[in-house]
């Protein structure tokens, strides 16, 4: 067999590619591909009655709305996890540090049942909220506490890896320049993890977006107050009407991808800030 | 490097193809004669004991009669859920859902013959249940009928019947009282539904949600649940509860069916029809109100007596205020429908 001139200094291209764009093709794109071709089963008029109906668009309202305000909670919050996690050597740090990952292994309808039970007015933190006045459960409140839950490890996760990597001869040098410790944080730290950063919010936010299992059961699914789209796709389906289902899902899978792309070009405009 | 890539891409795919096709295969004339025989039964959440308590009996009964060992493979989920997987080629030997309109939905997509509903007596409903309240100890909020429900600060728990099934009987069973108490005219009879909603403090997805969010998590002062549930929730913590049931309710009639294409593809048709029928004998009808539905069989009926309340009117799915369960789910519960309606509100920021 005639050599190719380039030869990939890596071996095994073509098997790894072949398994790539099989697995690629079967578990994403023919899926998503048929979401497509299903919702355009309709005609563009129905399909557009369906998803801009005022249930629909509140139901668009509720997810983006909580998804979003999760998302900003969890990358605050997610920032000073990884540090405390990264940066200091306290007891059971492995143990806590495992904890982390437990939201990715709990079924979600298990994580949305126990919090609910946690913060409705007669529960364990649920009752003491109450007597200020706080409802958590069956509101938007509870909808984001859900919807922090499941993104908090993705945050966690993809800065924890940077700020190891951190060295931190940099931050020695600004402190004996005479930096104070915010400058130091905004001006040194912060750009390194801005990109770690904005991954986990996107992915935080886009997963939060399709959550239902756990969001249901501590959401109320009172219509125009705390329904979540995925809730207005079930319910189609119940109704066996799967092309309305899929029109929802196509629109929910557009937002998705638009939060990405935003997330994705703001990264590419950073890092190329950063090379001048 | 083009051609090795195009081999192994080959290679994958044809592996691939070979395991998908590798997993089906058929043997409906082995099944007949063969010393043991499995069947699946697909049916909606409340049912779990009812079927585990059922499944025993039959198995009993069919080597007794056959001499076959036969294994029932239960599965339990939201009825329309249920429908759906069958209908999307989860092998069910026989289905036994919520309401006949997840049965026809079936039967529309070519798996069951149409007449199902004749197949067996009854309308292929073995037992009934119906729709009535769970209270909290002691009634504080002296709830006794429906008109009790649209005062002011009573917190209703029910289901959304968009998504469940059982949520359709118990909006069906309010619309029966309000037709009575309101002579038939239409809108007043929106006005009631819209105000009894309007003190629905959660609409879980499902019947059991609900009920967790009722018992579990304390939410409300009257839960509007099947008879059955409610009676399991009592059964559970008995001094924290009362039925109450209403003088208007409605006949809620849980189906049966055989799955036509499954059984004549698996040869199941004979041991599937004898467990559906068998839920008609003594024994059967004698487990069934065990578990609170009410059996079909008068007779057997009688002996639970002191259990249901039978002298609340039930209207029921095919009387002409409803016309049936396709009528009354274009009418109340598709898009657009009165439900909807209910809820016709702006977006709350």
């Amino acid at each position: 067999m005639k050599r190719s001139r380039r030869k990939q200094v890596i071996p095994g291209f073509g098997i790894s590619m072949g398994v790539t764009l099989t697995l690629l093709s079967l578990i994403v794109l023919i899926p998503m591909a048929s979401l497509v071709i299903n919702a355009s089963g309709v005609g563009f008029s129905t399909f557009w009655e369906t998803v801009t109906d005022k249930r629909v668009l509140s139901g668009y309202y509720v997810s983006l709305l909580c998804s979003f305000t999760a998302a900003v909670v969890n990358a605050v919050f997610g920032v000073i996890l990884a540090w405390v996690l990264v940066r200091y050597d306290f007891p059971f740090k492995r143990f806590i540090d495992g904890l982390i990952e437990l939201p990715f292994a709990l079924p979600t309808a298990v994580a949305g049942i126990a919090l609910t039970n946690l913060y409705s007015d007669k529960g364990m933190i649920g009752q003491f909220l109450d007597q200020i006045g706080i409802k958590v459960a069956y509101t938007r409140i509870g909808i984001i506490i859900a919807m922090i839950f499941i993104g908090i490890p993705f945050v966690v996760r993809t800065i924890q890896p940077v700020l190891e990597d951190l060295d931190s001869q940099y931050e020695e040098a600004a402190n004996v320049l005479g930096a104070s410790k915010a400058k130091i944080f905004f001006r040194i730290i912060f750009p390194e993890i801005r990109p770690a950063l904005l991954t986990g919010f996107g992915l935080a936010f886009a997963r939060a977006l399709g959550e239902y299992g756990s969001v249901v059961f501590i959401a109320g699914n009172m219509p125009f107050k705390t329904e979540i789209a995925p809730l207005l796709i079930m319910g189609k389906l119940e109704q066996f009407d799967y092309h309305g289902a899929n029109a929802i899902a196509l629109v929910m899978l557009a937002f998705a991808f638009l939060i990405l792309f935003a997330i994705n070009s703001l990264q590419i405009h950073y890092s190329k800030f950063t090379k001048q | 490097m083009k051609r090795k890539n195009l081999i192994t891409l080959g290679i994958v795919t044809t592996l691939l193809a070979g395991i998908l096709t590798g997993c089906s295969g058929n043997s409906a004339e082995a099944t007949k004669t063969a010393k043991s025989v499995e069947i699946t039964n697909v049916s909606y959440d409340p049912t779990r004991e009812l079927y585990e308590a059922y499944n025993v009996e039959f198995a009993k009964y069919w080597k007794e009669k056959t001499g076959q060992e036969v294994t029932i493979t239960q599965s339990h989920g939201g009825s329309g859920k249920q429908a759906r997987s069958v209908i999307e080629g989860n092998e069910a030997d026989v289905v036994t859902l919520a309401l006949g309109y997840d049965i026809t939905a079936i039967q529309e997509a070519g798996l069951i013959e149409e007449g199902w509903q004749s197949e067996f007596d009854n309308n292929s409903a073995p037992y009934t249940s119906t729709i009535v309240f769970l209270v909290r100890k002691g009634n504080p909020k002296q709830i006794t009928d429906w008109d009790d429900l649209i005062a002011d600060g009573v917190g209703i728990i029910t289901p959304n019947p968009k998504t469940s099934g059982g949520a359709r009987w118990n909006y069906l069973a309010a619309w029966a009282y309000a037709d009575q108490a309101y002579n038939h005219d239409e809108n007043k009879i929106l006005e009631f539904m819209k105000k009894l909603y309007s003190n629905v403090l959660v609409l879980d997805s499902g019947a059991r949600g609900a009920t967790t969010t009722f018992v579990e998590n304390g939410q409300g002062d009257v839960l509007l649940a099947w008879e059955n549930e409610a009676y399991l929730s009592m059964k559970e913590y008995p001094d924290e509860y009362e039925i109450v049931t209403p003088n208007i309710s409605i006949l809620a009639e849980p189906p049966v069916a055989i799955v036509d294409s499954v059984v004549d593809d698996r040869g199941t048709r004979e041991v599937g029809a004898a467990y559906l029928e068998y839920l008609y004998s003594d024994v059967g009808q004698k487990i069934a109100g065990e578990n609170y539905y009410r059996p079909s069989n008068p007779t057997i009926a009688e002996n639970f007596k002191d259990v249901f309340n039978f002298d609340v009117q039930l209207a029921t799915i095919d009387d002409e205020l409803f016309g049936g369960w396709d009528k009354a789910q274009e009418t109340h519960f598709n898009d657009g429908g009165t439900f909807d309606q209910i809820y016709d509100g702006e977006i709350q920021e």
